[in-house]
């Protein structure tokens, strides 16, 4: 206890008096993940200003590809690793650890997703050229000459690096950093769609005017918290507040603004505003890629910025959350019943889904912290596996996201819609898919926390949730097919390996989910 | 013989005649339904080996036991075994099946607009469901218990959805949600169990042994009770749970109807006596007098109901909600010969509504679908086979003496009786009501001068006959001599009314009856 205090002291008092500056060591090997996909990202730019037309695709693939996999692999070796780097401001953890591992698998599905041009018999899923007017005649022109762009392919990388970053920054600085890292090519992202352009760029401007406002919160709760504790490092924060039972509103009130832009991240109400459309108007397939990633990413940093530095203050900012998570359940639940269209019920589904991960949350406690994980990856490989399914859905004006085109889609095209149909049990929390362990693990936790009222609340909501999901089955098997009905494209290999892959793990972690569990046993404590 | 794997064998088999079904091709719609049927039968010749190795008087509390580490995280495993409860039913399971398979033979191929290609489809169905049920009456693990209870949600679902009358969409669609707010709430209450049992015991645990024998406080218990509680009573159904049985009754396959009630409901009234009660038996004491209370409202709502209706499944769907009430009551009065008279009473049940659904649905194919009552009359006359199977189908159900029906429903209000003489006293008035609604359909439809569009009416082909006449004969060889299941049942309830620390209350009443006599 006094060895930990006379450290803070020492490395507050660094702050505080003129010491000369010291370099900090920085382990690249801990890196390794980050900084191969960081730099994959600008060897894609690179490509992307030097590589001719026709070579740009299989360049770009099969480095995308190729530094996930890379990534994917370092990961593994760093696995049992439990260390910061970069003078305590990167962690390399369990926590840390898996959520980077899940990122990286679950953006190789989005990834092949992206890369898909069978479906779209006009090429891609991507606008020709992003800086033409919707409507113009240079976007006529570039889409009668079937000009078909690669430009995501360094947006994505970028976009991976900063989620990769963001759950493993101990620090709110780094934390910001990599939340723009994250952010940014994200709403390019969203902005790039090939159809209904005018949908797609609004989209992406609210995605990037909202998200920008949120992350002035965060910096802002940043400074705040700088101005009480003396520092942006998580386990000094937390060193502090332990010094000083005596709570000062300054620490409240930034708390409360880093909260805002964590919580705008996972899609929490009241800040889900941006979700409905956003999911609507982005392309699909990076719809799908960001549901799922930047969810686990956003999560993976506010229990990091809750339990390592706040863990003390649980009891100020628990009712918070407790209000947060109910609402999120109920509002999305509610909302998403109302729904006419897939993408958008789909996008409140998201937020209730959040407000569930919340429950895991509030439990503060390591299970808690396991449980949130398991439904984290559970839903990523769920919500991926859905957007995969909408993207092939299509009629004459491209994707059809109208539910009543999805009518009899059963009878159609009967594989399709089993798996979507399993994508929706396991969104909707059934046995022996993934959303059910998923649910299971963290309502256990919460109640084992004391939490119990919470649950009955958050099965209040499931129950609301399971009845949209279970209506677009019903809408899907025992509806006749009209001429509305829209029809499934055949994709290229891409799409199948995603869909099959997400398919696959949804039901694997649903029937044998020991091996999942105990691995995030083994990594649900935070560096500190 | 005592290492092999029993129950999983017969789990396992339909999954996989399921599967091979299944994967025939369209072209051959017979082969599957034979190769349906030989499985089944396959099946219950493996349950008949099973119940004749069977020890009534072992001390252990479960037999054929099976168990391997499932989610040790968690505490679930995947335990199996059966006591004598779970043996009859699973038995009746394994009997209803190859019978709904022959009857229901030719029920799918009418629907020209779904082509041939749903004829395995429900077969394979069938038999998942077959699977399924038997894993839900031998689950001794309770998240074991609530994967096989939620996972009947989907091929019923389908079943109804895919191959029942005009309005089946919203029928499934109401089946599968009352049914997953069911769920929904025992998950609650099982996690929360769970949670009682990690703080009790110091390690989670799914397994049931274990939990009964915890000491959970009163209050929790009426919290995880209800739970629980109401997921029984919207499958069984009991009132006020029961809207959505009738509607999925009338728009199913009788085969559908008979294997929905006869045997699926039967897991709610089961799961009442297999967890209810010995888990949380000062909760199951303290809501007795509600339940009694609804048991007996929905024995007379749903006879009334059942009197007043045109349409003869719907008609069937009520009749069947106001017997179980008489299950409902039989198990909620805590006494050996209620608890007894209500499995005893699942069965015949089972064996009644099969009959029932089964010789109507025979009934209505020869006139176009049709379940209205007004348009039958003097059946008796084209097709006397037919109405006399109708006949017996009908006198067991209003548990005529010498039919198994009449022993559990006899037992049930002698338990009745003995706890609670007023209870019993107003139960039996049930009966009354049971047989005028009973015999008011045999006497519209069957007698009478011959209705219009029913001349000529072909009367029951050997096939038809061959799957009713094993469920009139169990139904008539275990009501003149119950000893069989009798014995099998008796050590479990003995058991079950030491967990829960029930005794009988001194009477005078038994003494002088005949079934005390069967009770030893």
């Amino acid at each position: 206890m006094t060895a930990a205090s006379m450290s803070v002291q020492a490395l507050v008092g660094r702050f505080a008096t003129d010491t000369p500056f010291e370099l900090p060591v920085i382990d690249y090997r801990l890196l390794m993940p980050i900084l191969i996909i960081l730099g994959a990202g600008v060897v894609s730019v690179v490509i992307e200003a030097f590589a001719p037309r026709r070579a740009r695709r299989p360049l770009q693939l099969i480095l995308v590809l190729g530094s996930l996999v890379a990534a994917f692999i370092a990961v593994v070796g760093l696995a049992g690793t439990q260390t910061t780097t970069a003078a305590g401001s990167i962690a390399v953890d369990g926590p840390a650890l898996v959520m980077q591992g899940a990122i990286l698998v679950i953006a190789l599905l989005g990834g092949l997703l992206m890369a898909e041009r069978m479906v779209d018999p006009s090429g891609d899923a991507f606008a020709p050229r992003a800086s033409a007017l919707p409507g113009s005649d240079d976007e006529r022109q570039f889409a009668a000459r079937g000009y078909l762009q690669t430009e995501v392919w360094p947006l994505f990388l970028f976009a991976v690096g900063g989620m990769l970053l963001f759950p493993a920054s101990n620090d709110l600085l780094i934390m910001f950093v990599a939340l723009e890292v994250m952010s940014l090519p994200l709403y390019l992202l969203a902005g790039l769609a090939r159809r209904r352009r005018l949908l797609s760029q609004e989209a992406a401007m609210k995605y990037f005017l909202l998200g920008a406002f949120s992350s002035a919160f965060f910096l802002y709760g940043a400074a705040l918290i700088y101005g009480y504790a003396g520092s942006v490092d998580l386990p000094v924060i937390a060193a502090q507040l332990s010094g000083k039972p005596s709570e000062s509103a300054i620490v409240l009130i930034g708390l409360g603004m880093l909260l805002v832009g964590l919580l705008f991240k996972i899609g929490a109400v009241p800040f889900h505003q941006w979700t409905p459309d956003v999911y609507q108007g982005a392309p699909t397939a990076v719809t799908g890629f960001m549901a799922a990633t930047v969810k686990i990413a956003a999560f993976g940093a506010l229990f990091r910025v809750l339990y390592v530095a706040f863990g003390g203050m649980r009891w100020d900012w628990a009712p918070m959350m407790w209000i947060v998570a109910i609402l999120t359940m109920l509002i999305g639940s509610i909302i998403a019943i109302t729904q006419t269209d897939i993408k958008r019920m789909l996008a409140y589904s998201s937020i209730a889904q959040a407000g569930f991960i919340l429950v895991g949350l509030i439990a503060a406690s390591p299970a808690g912290l396991a449980g949130a994980m398991f439904y984290l990856i559970a839903y990523g490989f769920t919500t991926i596996g859905a957007f995969a399914v909408i993207t092939m859905v299509r009629d004459g004006n491209g994707e059809a996201t109208h539910l009543s085109k999805w009518a009899g889609l059963g009878k159609k095209s009967p594989l399709v819609a089993t798996l979507f149909s399993v994508f929706m049990l396991s969104l909707a929390g059934i046995p022996l898919t993934s959303g059910f362990i998923g649910k299971f693990s963290v309502f256990t936790a919460a109640i084992e926390a004391g939490a119990g009222w919470l649950v009955i609340v958050a099965v209040v909501a499931s129950l609301i949730a399971a009845f949209f999901y279970v209506r677009v089955i019903v809408l899907m098997f025992f509806s006749e097919p009209n001429d509305q009905t829209a029809t499934v494209a055949i994709p290229s290999v891409f799409t199948t390996i995603a869909l099959a892959a997400a398919a696959t793990i949804t039901i694997v972690l649903g029937i044998v989910p020991q091996p999942l569990i105990e691995l995030l046993a083994n990594a649900d404590v935070f560096v500190r | 013989m005592n290492t092999f794997p029993w129950l999983t064998a017969l789990g396992v088999l339909p999954l996989v005649g399921s599967i091979i079904v299944a994967l025939l091709p369209k072209s051959r719609p017979s082969l599957a339904k034979q190769l349906a049927l030989l499985i089944a039968l396959a099946t219950l010749g493996l349950t008949i080996a099973m119940a004749l190795q069977f020890d009534g008087g072992s001390a252990e509390p479960f037999q054929f036991t099976e168990s391997y580490s499932w989610i040790p995280a968690f505490g679930i495993s995947y335990s199996v075994g059966v006591d004598g409860i779970g043996l009859v039913l699973v038995a009746l399971a394994a009997t209803l099946v190859p019978v709904v398979i022959l009857a229901g033979w030719n029920d799918v191929e009418g629907d020209s607009s779904k082509g041939s290609g749903s004829v395995k489809g429900y077969f394979a169905l069938i038999l998942v469901l077959e699977t399924l049920m038997i894993g839900v009456f031998s689950a001794t693990d309770l998240f074991l218990f609530y994967v096989f209870f939620e996972a009947m949600l989907i091929p019923v679902y389908f079943m109804i959805g895919r191959f029942g009358g005009p309005q089946r969409a919203y029928a499934a669609v109401k089946f599968l949600l009352y049914s997953l707010v069911g769920g929904l709430l025992m998950l609650a209450a099982l996690i929360g169990l769970y949670v009682v049992s990690a703080n009790l015991t110091g390690t989670g645990t799914f397994d049931y042994l274990s939990l009964v024998g915890l000491d959970i406080d009163p209050m929790t218990q009426r919290l995880l009770f209800a739970g629980f509680f109401i997921a029984f009573a919207i499958k069984a159904p009991l009132w006020p749970f029961h809207t959505w049985l009738p509607d999925a009754a009338a728009q199913s396959k009788p085969g559908t109807a008979v294997l929905l009630i006869g045997v699926l409901d039967k897991v709610g009234t089961f799961g009442m006596i297999r967890y209810c009660l010995p888990i949380f038996p000062a909760a199951s004491v303290w809501y007795a007098p509600v339940i009694i209370a609804m048991a007996l409202i929905g024995i007379f709502y749903g006879a009334f109901v059942a009197l007043s209706q045109q349409d003869m499944k719907r008609l069937f769907a009520y009749s069947s909600m106001s017997h179980f009430g008489f299950i409902a009551l039989g198990i909620f009065v805590f006494t050996t010969i209620g608890e007894s008279g209500s499995v005893v009473y699942m069965v015949a049940h089972g064996l009644s509504t099969a009959a029932l659904f089964l010789t109507a649905g025979f009934l209505m194919q020869r006139r176009g679908g049709s379940s209205m009552l007004g348009d039958y009359s003097g059946v008796n006359k084209a097709a006397p086979v037919l109405a006399g199977f109708f006949l017996f189908a009908a006198l067991s159900s209003l548990a005529l003496p010498g039919l198994v029906s009449f022993v559990g429903e006899f037992m049930v209000l002698l338990g009745a009786f003995q706890r609670y003489m007023f209870v019993g006293a107003l139960a039996t008035l049930g009966i009354v009501i049971t047989a005028a609604y009973v015999l008011r359909v045999y006497q519209k439809s069957m007698t009478g001068p011959l209705a219009s569009g029913l001349e000529g009416m072909a009367d029951l082909k050997g096939r038809e006959i061959a799957a009713l006449v094993p469920i009139a004969l169990l139904t008539l060889v275990l009501g003149v001599f119950p000893a069989p299941i009798l014995n099998v049942i008796n050590p479990a309830v003995n058991q079950l009314m030491t967990t829960i620390g029930a005794t009988d209350p001194p009477t005078t009443l038994t003494t002088s009856t005949s079934a005390e006599g069967t009770l030893q």
